[in-house]
């Protein structure tokens, strides 16, 4: 088992085409390195100064982990990271 | 209850219980109807609270045009209010939004410019912007960044809330422009520290993201995290299952940004029956679900069918 990634269109161009990649790691930051590994280029569209980018919003299992634990919330196998841009929008 | 004026029967809606979704008889989950104010959705509390503030402070003066960019609900509001009070107004709206939305507007005498649907209300945003630095006599409420809009929320939602519901633990509301979470969060949390303030987003498919850059994103000036306790995306499939089992279980009409706010409210509700907590969980109905009938979503046979025909579409 690992964790799945779905990945927003924008960032596709990292993992040649594909919407869901997996890696794997303790934590988001390790997740992210682990994805550097096999899509080269991803890691710092994501990440800045240790956090995670202003307009990269990034859920475990549809729960933000900007009020997880950031980067360094724990994430286990069979967990599904969702990235995806900041958007507005909602009744507006 | 008697009104002297549509506009002053905005707000006072009701908080209703949910006995067979609740998950318990000791974690509760209320709704708050906002569909019941005059042109039925919650953004008649932020729209007319605007525009009195802006007349109070005389940004806005008879015979003013009034600009919104608006992906429906708060156009629809502001054009009411607009109408009744003898403003022009012109909203910019995504191209993608539902044909009632637009037939509302129209109704409402607004007139309506479109932004294309790549980029959903970011573009419309962007759209209404250079408008208006062509337009300077035009009025911009701005709702995104408008204190105005939490402060309908802080003076009007949260404290009917409280009154109705002292024991609340936990606000679930839609992100949206972040208003209502903003307004009702800080005013609950003055009066109930503990209080959970939960947002929940829609996840459109990847037809509506598009190929939005990720360094020019967009998160609404009246946003501050701080006052969030919580934060869930919710994908189109949660929220239309959600809608449909609102109506069928409890006979509550609803927009389908509900289904998506009801499933966040539904999950807080679950931690605390694991967590052995009792709860007393409110969220907010913006809207009922007139405006999403040509969807196709409500009397579709199976949620799979719901979901397929919501493609594309923004449906918060």
């Amino acid at each position: 088992m690992a964790i799945e990634v779905r990945i927003p269109t924008i960032l596709r161009t990292h993992t040649d085409g594909q919407k869901v990649v997996t890696g794997e790691g303790k934590t988001i930051e390790e997740l992210f390195a682990d994805l550097e590994v096999n899509h080269p280029g991803i890691r710092e569209r994501l990440v800045d100064d240790g956090g995670l980018r202003r307009f990269v919003n990034v859920y475990l299992n549809d729960e933000d982990v900007r009020f997880l634990e950031g980067i360094a919330t724990p994430v286990k196998d069979g967990d599904s990271v969702t990235i995806l841009p900041a958007v507005a929008g909602g009744m507006g | 209850m008697r009104f002297d004026s549509a506009l002053a029967s905005v707000g006072n809606t009701p908080l209703v219980l949910l006995p067979r979704l609740s998950p318990s008889e000791t974690v509760r989950i209320w709704a708050k109807l906002e569909d019941r104010n005059p042109t039925g959705s919650v953004k008649d509390r932020p729209a007319l609270y605007m525009i009195e503030q802006a007349e109070k402070d005389g940004r806005l003066t008879p015979g003013c045009t009034i600009l919104e960019p608006t992906s429906g609900n708060t156009g629809i509001s502001l054009a009411m209010a607009a109408r009744l009070k003898g403003y022009r107004i012109i909203c910019v709206m995504p191209e993608n939004t539902s044909a009632e939305r637009r037939q509302l507007l129209a109704m409402w005498g607004a007139e309506i410019i479109s932004s294309p649907a790549a980029g959903g209300s970011n573009t419309a945003v962007r759209v209404a912007r250079e408008l208006a630095e062509e337009h300077p006599e035009w009025v911009m409420l701005y709702q995104y960044g408008n204190p105005d809009n939490a402060g309908a929320h802080y003076a009007g939602t949260g404290p009917e809330i409280l009154a109705d519901l002292p024991s609340v633990t936990h606000f679930v509301a839609g992100l949206g422009t972040t208003g209502t979470l903003m307004g009702v969060g800080r005013y609950l949390r003055e009066h109930r520290p503990d209080v959970e303030i939960v947002a929940a987003e829609p996840r459109y498919d990847d037809l509506v993201y598009g190929l939005r850059n990720l360094d020019e994103g967009f998160v609404p000036e009246l946003y501050d995290d701080a006052v969030l306790t919580g934060r869930y995306s919710v994908g189109s499939e949660d929220a239309v299952r959600r809608v449909r089992q609102l109506l069928d279980e409890e006979g509550i009409f609803a927009g389908v940004s509900t289904g998506a706010v009801l499933h966040a409210a539904l999950g807080v509700g679950r931690r605390a029956v694991a967590a052995g907590e009792t709860a007393d969980i409110a969220f907010v109905v913006a809207d009922g679900g007139w405006k999403y009938l040509s969807t196709g979503i409500y009397e579709a046979a199976t949620t799979e069918e719901a979901v397929e025909r919501l493609q594309g579409q923004l449906w918060a």
